[in-house]
């Protein structure tokens, strides 16, 4: 690490995330003062782009290499009043709060009182939401049966795909030029809206290369003023590249990474999008980049290193927008997941490694930072020593890089619909969600909870905590004599749930594309200008919607406990359950060990309980694959939890499987923490049992005590283990190295343990940022042992 | 497949260390050694027998556990196979081991023979304290021995195991001379297995084979200690530390100066 960087970097750790009203100020006013009421909305949405670019503070740090923040300063974190209105209560909150805090000032808060609560009160998304959204869809919500992603922040899941480094935007806006005047206004009933598109994309393309050549003014006049020599001619050099890109398409290393970071800004500064923004396969990317600066002696490879080093830190300095309420739950975290990718496969089906894969390994491992979060897509084409670099940098205990299996998403992707071709240039973006980067919109729709449906379906559709009916009488527990019974409930149960989140999610995402068009972000997802449609409208070739199912372990044991207990052996009946689930398990402790050691589980590679699982899948599968949205494209599902299992358990009551009411439920498709007993290799056969290629990613999490990586034969068991899960079609596998009694130091020490950084589900996180409950459950998920 | 059954007292998968990939390494019951600093204590008996759970504050009948089931060679291969897709994948297989797994000869040759047929690489991990016959009968099914070589005087062998080591020996370098690949496992116990006059006779003897096998230096621990203590026995080791880095370093010395490929860790 160099002087500078490792300067920027501790500037960017130590740095504490706070809110500037900065971007809300700007909107707001832009909105009160100069929009022209006879704007359409989409324009009205680009102007108001260029109004943020051409107004607001330019940061350029001392001895920065990238440039372009989104707030006014590093870790200023502007806010969407058109998406979420914080109210002074959230404002207090997130200033007070013990974890993902943010920090707000006397001004920010008289700000919010006087004129953007003012000016936003019963305007914003998310009062839309929930005043369009129906009464079974709050019930749902409020019990905890699913989440919704888009209350608090806009559709996201954008990765970029290799547009940018071929063209500039004068490039693309001749094409929208060209776009309009073919327009057909006999034969197009849709023509108007097309123009109205395209005029605001050309607008958004124009802001950023105003916004771009701010910086090269506000460069020349640094480097003017520079005393060192060397930094003066850096400053001018980095002026000269933002005269240059993004207008014109990049044509050195530098220039490419310069070029991304604008457009990045400018993504998360129109709108606060899940799920970031990100470059996606950024070793592909920059590959010719890289190789003719090399050739031509205007880079070398540790001057690389150092550029991608303050690009990393530039993602690091971008905290994810503050959440509150249940979003603040689902994804608790100051993380924006951007998810670099790392080699898979080439357009053409070859291996993708080079060497600027490793070389972007090095700057994973010397950077240890929060963001970006790094993952491999490790192809069966990939050599074992791309896996063994991977698993060396996993064995430091940071989490990162996690591991993809290339061709599981390639299929996964290509039964959906896309061309090889499009599913090989693609990869896992946010956790874990497959995605073919550049050319569409897969957006995640929100959480769905599993263990509380099957709650639901014991108690007739009644949610015992509230005693509210959320679901459908589908027959008294008490009343089945056969398990089968239960089986048929819970399916229409899963029905019923399904049908009402999509419904929601056709009424939510219709309101995203008729108030919130993104043209910015439009400009760079294939085919919005061709087709001169919105990202939010379905301009992308693809378009996915998914769901995603939480607490498979635990819904699984669950069937499993009902099946083996009740119904099998007969250790107590129905009516007898249900009164051991409403007490807590209270005065029967020595029963709930018996249900917790003796059942089959699944994560054992128990056929018994694994069929279960199955069954499960095949239920939540048959209930949304292939639903329509209102893209032009499907509902999906995935598997993943983020921090959601931890709500969806405080939420949910005693389950049949004993576990406590309140306790997280099992995240991703690891198993219950806990249950399984037969080591790592028992887990992933009982996980390859779940049919990945149909869904949209799934997330299965390892914990291995540190020894297990120290010696060759650990490190190739590992390499056996990530192997035969993708021969499995396994789709993510990531690790956690670190041993309980470091986790417990932790807690008990935060202040010295600051920078211990774990894995905690498709992201890591500081351990010490971590809540209570989460802190514990990754103490307790399993660590495994080597033999 | 033979109707033959065995007694194993722990089926261990994702085992790394008992031979190349990843394993499933099979424990059989019943040993005629007591080695003195015996890790597997529970597999010296060759029945069934109550231990405590790891838990447990102290007495085999606190919160009785039975080590050692009985198993059929069938039921044994089906548990094998679930994760032959891992030792496919990463050059793996089958350790028998124990116990002394040549003490159940019918069991171990039938699991063997079955595995060879499912296509298994198999390894054998003994103390080679077993008649001939019995050996010779069970080699062609192996495919990799992991002999354990301890003291290289006899008395002194007798005092710590409770056997001679003549047949041990013996059949080493039958073994060796049939051409059977081998490693060599050496226990480094601190006062008992380490002095130089052991290990240079040990050496000697290995660079005296037909073909000199790879040796495995593996250091004495105490993770056994509490096994001692849930079967109710006392531990004759007591608090012995294990060797430090100087003395695996001098010990790996000894055997690399034969020429002997040497390594620490099995």
């Amino acid at each position: 690490m160099t002087p500078r960087i490792r300067r920027l970097r501790r500037q960017s750790l130590e740095a504490p995330a706070s809110l500037s009203a900065e971007r809300a100020l700007l909107v707001t006013d832009y909105l009160q003062r100069l929009a022209s009421a006879g704007d359409p909305v989409v324009v009205q949405r680009a102007k108001l782009f260029r109004h943020i670019l051409a107004e607001k503070a330019l940061h350029i740090g001392p001895g920065e290499l990238i440039v372009g923040e989104r707030g006014p300063a590093p870790k200023a974190v502007p806010t969407f009043p058109e998406i979420c209105l914080h109210s002074p209560e959230d404002l207090a909150l997130l200033h007070e709060r013990p974890k993902v805090t943010y920090r707000s000032d006397d001004d920010l808060r008289r700000a919010y009182r006087e004129r953007i609560i003012p000016f936003w009160q019963g305007r914003s998304m998310r009062e839309k939401i929930f005043a369009a959204v129906d009464a079974d869809w709050r019930a749902a919500y409020e019990a905890g049966v699913f989440t919704e992603f888009m209350e608090q922040r806009a559709p996201g899941h954008t990765v970029l795909g290799d547009i940018i480094y071929r063209r500039g935007l004068d490039d693309l806006r001749g094409e929208i030029a060209a776009a309009i005047a073919a327009l057909d206004f006999f034969d197009d009933p849709l023509a108007l809206d097309r123009r109205d598109q395209l005029a605001a994309m050309d607008i958004a393309a124009g802001a950023l290369i105003a916004y771009a050549r701010r910086h090269a003014v506000h460069l020349e006049k640094l480097a003017a003023g520079e005393p060192d020599a060397r930094r003066a001619e850096e400053l001018a050099a980095l002026a000269g590249i933002c005269r240059r890109v993004p207008a014109a398409a990049p044509a050195t290393f530098w220039e490419a990474l310069q070029y991304y970071w604008f457009v990045h800004v400018g993504v998360i500064t129109e709108l606060n999008p899940w799920d970031a923004f990100n470059p996606g396969r950024l070793d592909q990317h920059l590959l010719p980049f890289y190789r003719r600066d090399l050739a031509a002696g205007r880079l070398t490879a540790p001057q690389a290193r150092e550029l991608l080093q303050a690009f990393w830190i530039k993602f690091n300095n971008h905290p994810a927008p503050p959440k509150v309420g249940v979003t603040a739950k689902e994804s608790n975290t100051y993380v924006d997941f951007a998810l670099i990718n790392l080699g898979g496969v080439t357009a053409q089906g070859r291996d993708a490694v080079n060497e600027l894969t490793y070389l972007l390994l090095e700057v994973v491992e010397e950077m240890r930072l929060l963001q970006p979060s790094s993952m491999i897509q490790l192809s069966r084409k990939n050599p074992d020593r791309f896996l063994r670099r991977a698993l060396e940098i996993v064995r430091t205990g940071y989490g990162q890089p996690s591991i993809f299996n290339t061709e599981a998403i390639v299929q996964e992707l290509v039964r959906q619909g896309k061309s090889v071709e499009d599913a090989r240039c693609g990869g896992a973006s946010g956790c874990v969600e497959s995605g073919a980067f550049g050319r569409e919109a897969y957006i995640l729709t929100g959480y769905f909870s599993l263990p509380k449906i099957l709650e639901v379906t014991l108690h007739n559709g009644i949610d015992p905590r509230t005693g509210r009916r959320v679901g459908p009488a589908t027959g008294a527990a008490a009343d089945w004599t056969r398990f089968e019974e239960l089986m048929e409930a819970f399916a229409r149960q899963v029905r019923h749930f399904a049908d009402v989140k999509i419904k929601g999610n056709n009424i939510i995402e219709r309101l995203y594309a008729r108030h919130m068009p993104v043209p910015f972000m439009s400009l760079f997802i294939e085919d919005c200008i061709a087709t001169g449609r919105d990202y939010t409208a379905g301009g992308a070739r693809y378009n996915t919607s998914y769901i995603q199912g939480v607490g498979l372990g635990t819904v699984t044991d669950s069937l499993s406990a009902i099946r083996f207990n009740v119904f099998e052996r007969r250790l107590f009946d129905m009516p007898r359950l249900l009164e051991l689930l409403a007490t807590d398990y209270h005065g029967a402790e020595a029963l709930r060990r018996r249900i917790l050691e003796e059942t089959p589980r699944y994560g054992n590679d128990d056929e018994a309980a694994d069929a279960l699982l199955a069954a499960v899948f095949e239920i939540y599968y048959a209930a949304v694959d292939g639903r329509p949205n209102t893209r032009g494209g499907a509902h999906r599902i995935n598997l993943l939890p983020t921090t959601v299992h931890i709500y969806f358990g405080s939420v949910t009551g005693a389950t049949p499987d004993g576990r406590k009411a309140g306790a997280p439920l099992s995240e991703g498709i690891s198993p219950v923490q806990g249950a399984d007993r037969r080591g790592p290799t028992a887990v992933l056969r009982s996980a390859a049992k779940i049919d990945h290629i149909r869904t949209g990613g799934t997330l299965l999490n390892q914990k291995f005590i540190p020894q297990i990586f120290e010696d060759e034969a650990g490190l190739q068991g590992l390499v056996g283990l990530v192997r035969s899960y993708f021969r499995m079609d396994g789709h993510h596998i990531q690790f956690n190295v670190v041993d309980a009694a470091t986790l417990r130091r932790a807690q008990e020490d935060p202040d010295s343990h600051r920078d211990l950084i774990v894995r905690v589900a498709g992201y890591s996180d500081y351990f010490v940022d971590l809540t209570p409950e989460l802190q514990e459950e990754i103490i307790q998920r399993t660590a495994h042992e080597a033999f | 497949m033979s109707a033959v059954k065995g007694i194993v007292f722990d089926l261990k998968k994702f085992a790394i260390h008992d031979g190349p990939g990843i394993r499933t390494t099979v424990f059989l019951k019943g040993c005629p050694l007591a080695c003195w600093w015996c890790h597997n204590p529970e597999g010296q008996a060759p029945r069934p027998e109550a231990m405590c759970g790891p838990r447990a504050a102290a007495g085999p009948m606190a919160t009785g556990e039975t080590v050692g089931r009985t198993l059929s060679v069938a039921g044994l291969l089906a548990e094998i196979e679930k994760d032959t897709i891992f030792y496919d994948t990463s050059g793996g297989g089958v350790t028998f081991s124990g116990g002394e797994p040549l003490a159940q000869p019918e069991f171990l040759g039938a699991a063997l023979s079955a595995c060879r047929q499912a296509g298994l690489h198999t390894a054998l991990d003994t103390s080679g304290y077993a008649p001939r016959d019995v050996l010779a009968r069970v080699a062609p099914a192996v495919d990799l021995f992991l002999y354990d070589l301890k003291l290289m005087d006899d008395q002194r062998h007798r005092r710590c195991t409770g056997v001679s080591n003549h047949p041990i020996l013996e059949n080493l370098a039958w073994l060796a001379a049939t051409g059977r690949t081998l490693a060599v496992r050496l226990p480094l116990v601190p006062g008992i297995t380490d002095d130089a006059e052991n290990l240079g006779a040990a050496a000697d003897f290995l660079a005296g084979l037909q073909r000199a096998p790879r040796v495995d230096l593996l250091a004495y621990h105490r993770i056994h200690n509490d096994k001692y203590r849930r079967l109710g026995r006392a531990n004759p080791m007591g608090d012995t530390a294990p060797p430090g880095a100087a003395a695996l370093e001098a010990a790996r010395a000894i055997f690399a100066a034969r020429g002997l490929p040497v390594s620490i860790g099995g």
